[in-house]
Order: structure tokens, then sequence, then C-alpha cells
């Protein structure tokens, strides 16, 4: 099990915005927003997923003073070590209490859940694993449940 | 500005395209503000000559966050209560995505009103990339 802080800031929601296209001003101007019915800027629905940047272990981000299993001077950092991403997101799932808003500070628990194998045609065998993420905000309520499941495949997903 | 259960009947649908010729500039954009530097959405290198993988691809959660977007716009600000998906194929860069919600659903609990939708993505060529479901408190 991890814990996380997440401090939730409106320059980290409008990058995010941003990147899934946004033009909402109750994301992206505090002024509108603050004139609307949700009386300030809150999160998108998907940003509680952008706690990544505040989790010291992540392995899908490049840290200082190790081997990083992206391409540099060779295809791989880790030649010769079978490199993996920790597979593809297969599910993802959120229940909210309430949206997110700048100022909040987040506790994140997330924990692991079920696993499951199946076979598949197209990526051989698929081994499920569940996570369950749960964020309560500076009073201790629990503001969103988050649960994801990843798959790791066989051989890669083709195109087609 | 937000949905009333009295406009509304199951089977409404509401739709956007929601990325035009994506490129593989937002998916560096969708890394950085997300966190995941997953080198398969970033690194043509690794993904090709390593993953093996035609080229690299959108991260799930730019997908559903793509998707998010038409069902915010549709249902309201701070209105959703329960977002699910699961990424039933890739996106690649140069996708075009239409998202559709359709209402599957229109109930009262506890005297507030909530509308269920059964959401879908699609790509250019019809196929599914996002199928899921949202349920949004609205308005009497």
């Amino acid at each position: 099990m991890t814990k996380i802080t997440f401090p939730v800031e409106a320059s980290h929601i409008m990058m995010f915005a941003r990147a899934v296209g946004e033009t909402n001003p109750v994301y992206l101007d505090a002024d509108k927003a603050k004139r609307g019915e949700t009386d300030g800027i809150i999160a998108p629905p998907t940003f509680p997923q952008s706690v990544a940047q505040f989790d010291p272990e992540y392995h899908l981000r490049p840290k200082p003073g190790q081997k990083w299993f992206g391409s540099a001077k060779t295809p791989s950092g880790v030649e010769g070590k079978p490199a993996s991403s920790g597979g593809l997101h297969a599910e993802q799932h959120f229940e909210y209490h309430r949206h997110l808003r700048p100022g909040d500070v987040l506790s994140v628990e997330i924990k692991p859940g079920k696993t499951w194998e199946k076979e598949s045609k197209r990526a051989g065998k698929l081994l499920f694993s569940e996570r369950i993420t749960e964020y309560r905000d500076q009073h201790g309520e629990l503001v969103v449940t988050a649960r994801s499941v990843a798959v790791k495949t066989e051989r890669p997903v083709d195109a087609g | 500005m937000s949905l009333k259960a009295s406009h509304l009947k199951v089977g409404d649908t509401h739709a956007e395209r929601v990325v035009e010729n994506l490129s593989r500039t937002q998916l560096v954009q969708y890394a950085g503000a997300s966190g995941d530097y997953n080198p398969l959405h970033t690194d043509e290198v690794y993904t090709t000559q390593v993953a093996g993988y035609p080229t690299v691809f959108a991260h799930g959660m730019l997908s559903m966050g793509l998707t998010a977007k038409m069902i915010t716009n549709f249902v309201g600000d701070g209105r959703l209560t329960k977002y699910g998906v699961r990424f039933t194929n890739q996106v690649w860069p140069g996708d075009s995505l239409d998202a559709t919600a359709t209402v599957a659903a229109l109930r009262e609990e506890g005297g507030k009103h909530y509308v269920d939708l059964t959401v879908s993505t699609t790509n250019q060529d019809g196929k599914e990339v996002i199928s899921g479901s949202a349920t949004a408190r609205i308005d009497p």
C-alpha cells in the first residue's frame, strides 16, 4: 500500500485541462469559474490520475541516477533485461463524492485489488491486475475513489 | 446551464468530435501534465524497436479525458458522480475521435435527480476505442 500527499494546484489543473483539449473556463479561468455554478475552479474528471506526479516511487517517470527503459544512445536504456512498461491500461473507473479544487491537499492511498488471467487471440495470455485508489481531503472526507485495471500482454497488441 | 430531467428521455444522445488528427505533441503534453512518462506514448525509437509497436500511441487516460469533455459539456460543470471506461482499442497519432453519450436511465434517489449515460468513443474508421458509462446529478 502506498500513501501519497497530493496538493491540488490551479496551474496543474490548467496544464492538465490544456492537455485534454479543454477550453471550459471552469478549469482555466478563476474569475469566470467563480461566477458559475461551481463557485470557482474545479479539476477535470480524469485529473485525479495525475497523483502520479506526487508518487516518489512512480515507475513511469525517469529519476536522476537511475537507468530508464526508454531510448537514448540505444533503443532502450536497460538493454538485455526485459523492458517492461508495467502493462497497458484496460479499465478506469471513478466515483466522485465531490470535485477537486485548487487548495485541496489530498491524502491518497493506493491498494492492490484482484488479479486474474484470460486468453486473447490478439495478444496471447493476458494477466489483469486491479488497483484501488482512495482520495481523502484535508478534512479526512473521501472525495474520489478510483479503480483501475492494468493488463500485461504476452506480445504487443497489433494495430489491426 | 445544467441538464433538466424533465427535458430528457431515454435514448437521447449528445455527440462531439473530441480530437481531430491527434498529434504526437499532444501525447507529450499529456505525459507532462499527468506525470505518466511511459515511453510507449512519446518515444518512437523505444516503441518501434524495443516494444514492437508500429508507432507511439495515446495514453488510455488521454482518450478518457478527451471523452470526459463531451460528457461534462452535456451534463454541466461539477455534476458527474461516476465515470468509468474500458479501453477497447488503441488510439494512434492522426486519429480523430467522436464521443457519444446516450441516456440509459433517469432516476430519482433521495430527492435528487440523476441521469445514467452509456458512453462510446470511436475513431475515424468507426472502431470503438472507449466503451463506458457515467452518472450525473441533474436538475428536476
